[in-house]
């Protein structure tokens, strides 16, 4: 034994702790949706909110005891509208029993008093709240919910007064684009964490009609050049470093979907991630490991190198981008470009990419994710992710 | 019958250590990520130090955690495990991820 028994963790250790688990094989995060119902009806939801046979608690509960013996460490525990289920809590307490660290997403309406306190009593890691405007007669068109606002405001002040962490996650979309300084604040006063995110997922099925309220490229030129988003401009919005070296884009892998992270679905389905819809199994009919470790189709992502990308390998901003391999499927496939990445890329840096070069035109929405701390963390400890 | 051996141990190894309900862990090969989330924190333990967080059942002696799960595994001699065990249950109730006890704690089993 010795002095280094016992670390406190240095910035890089999670990139180690992932790269460790890459190794070894480990779905180290997880997110686990419970349902598909919810009690709003937002209208660039990608999900189909009728119950088509959504897990028992017994089979989430036998879930939960298979993605811990598998290594999973970060759970996320989303929806649908998590409070939907009323053994919403018996599913928790079994994930804290079995150790995970638990993210919960939920629009917090249905959060009072009592559940804000049971909730901290479980000692989770936090929770992420939709927000869409600081204005009730924006945020209530889009969630079709009156009310929604100040109920879920409330919420978070509940968790707040609890000590629990909270975040309101701000999609920007058309109608609510000019609102995000608005929802910042509101963040701030409630101290609140705060993310904006302009992406707008296509529908599990495909269907990709929900982008049409996509804010425009011209939108989303001004969101990467906020200071009160992307403190530091000249680097996000730097010139594209060029692709990958032939030698790391042979390495070099897509992103963690597969690799470290998966996604099940309420009906036991299997997926690399939320956003890569590409049925990998159910757990109805196999074990969860059986599945991570054999699945045809979890394979050949895992196969799959930044070297193969058709496009993105040889263009300049191979380097930098945030291709999602799930949008990129979703647009048909998954060694292709993603174009809503190829726009935001052009939207941050003026560049056109390989794949928007060859389309010559269309302008598509972007995909990224800012996130400040407010009140927290210095303004330079922004990320794009 | 024989003497019993945890009442043969010292003071400290008597003591009956137990991991705290409000953190978050999982073990990752041969170490162990914990998450407090009171602290927004992110620890690991080497392998030993896992083998005594795997033990801290809240009934075993620490004593005994340390002559099963360290001495005998890691091949060290007793007074290098208990020197490094105390210094490590020391710090990881410091920041409230072990709970320590002069009784057992069934209840954390």
């Amino acid at each position: 034994m010795s002095s280094e028994q016992f670390a406190t963790a240095p910035p890089s250790l999670m990139q180690s702790l992932g790269a460790k688990a890459m190794r070894l094989g480990i779905p180290l995060a997880a997110q686990i949706d419970i349902t598909y119902r919810c009690n709003e009806r937002c209208i660039h939801c990608y999900l189909d909110h009728e119950d088509h046979g959504e897990m028992t608690t017994a089979e989430i509960l036998d879930v939960l005891d298979q993605l811990a013996s598998a290594g999973v460490f970060f759970l996320t525990i989303s929806g649908g509208e998590i409070f939907m289920r009323r053994d919403f809590f018996e599913i928790l307490d079994r994930a804290r029993a079995l150790r995970f660290c638990v993210k919960l997403k939920t629009n917090g309406v249905m959060i009072h008093e009592e559940d804000a306190k049971r909730l901290a009593e479980a000692a989770i890691d936090s929770v992420q709240i939709s927000i869409y405007s600081h204005r009730p007669e924006v945020h209530d068109r889009i969630t079709k919910l009156p009310g929604s606002l100040k109920k879920s405001v409330e919420a978070a002040r509940l968790l707040r007064k609890h000590g629990i962490k909270v975040f309101f996650a701000n999609v920007l979309m058309k109608g609510n684009s000019g609102d995000y300084r608005g929802v910042q604040q509101l963040a701030a006063d409630n101290d609140v964490n705060f993310s904006i995110d302009p992406t707008l997922t296509p529908m599990m099925d495909g269907n990709r009609d929900v982008l049409d309220l996509s804010i425009t490229p011209e939108e989303l030129h001004a969101v990467f050049r906020d200071p009160t988003l992307v403190p530091e401009e000249e680097n996000m919005c730097a010139p594209p470093a060029g692709p990958l070296g032939e030698e790391d884009a042979h390495v070099t892998l897509p992103c963690s979907a597969g690799h470290t992270a998966c996604y099940v679905s309420p009906y036991g389905d299997v997926y690399p991630c939320v956003s890569f819809p590409l049925p990998s199994g159910n757990l109805r009919k196999q074990k969860f490991i059986d599945i991570w470790k054999h699945s045809p189709q979890l394979e050949e992502v895992r196969s799959i190198t930044v070297s193969q990308l058709q496009g993105c390998s040889t263009c300049v901003h191979g380097s930098s981008c945030t291709r999602c391999p799930g949008l990129a499927y979703m647009e048909g496939n998954m060694r292709g470009p993603s174009t809503i990445d190829c726009e935001k890329s052009f939207a941050r840096t003026g560049v056109p990419s390989v794949n928007l070069e060859r389309k010559k035109s269309g302008a598509v929405s972007g995909l990224v994710q800012i996130q400040t701390i407010v009140g927290i963390a210095p303004a330079s400890s922004s990320a794009i992710a | 019958m024989g003497a019993d051996p945890v009442s043969q141990m010292p003071e400290t190894t008597k003591r009956y250590v137990a991991r705290s309900r409000e953190i978050a862990a999982r073990t990752l090969g041969d170490e162990t990520m914990i998450m407090s989330a009171k602290e927004s924190s992110l620890f690991t333990l080497n392998g030993t130090a896992t083998a005594i967080w795997n033990a801290a059942d809240g009934v075993t002696p620490l004593g005994e955690i340390i002559d099963r799960h360290v001495c005998e595994e890691f091949d060290v001699s007793r007074d290098e495990a208990l020197r490094d065990a105390e210094e490590l249950v020391a710090e990881l109730e410091k920041r409230g991820l072990l709970i320590v006890s002069e009784a057992p704690m069934p209840e954390a089993k």
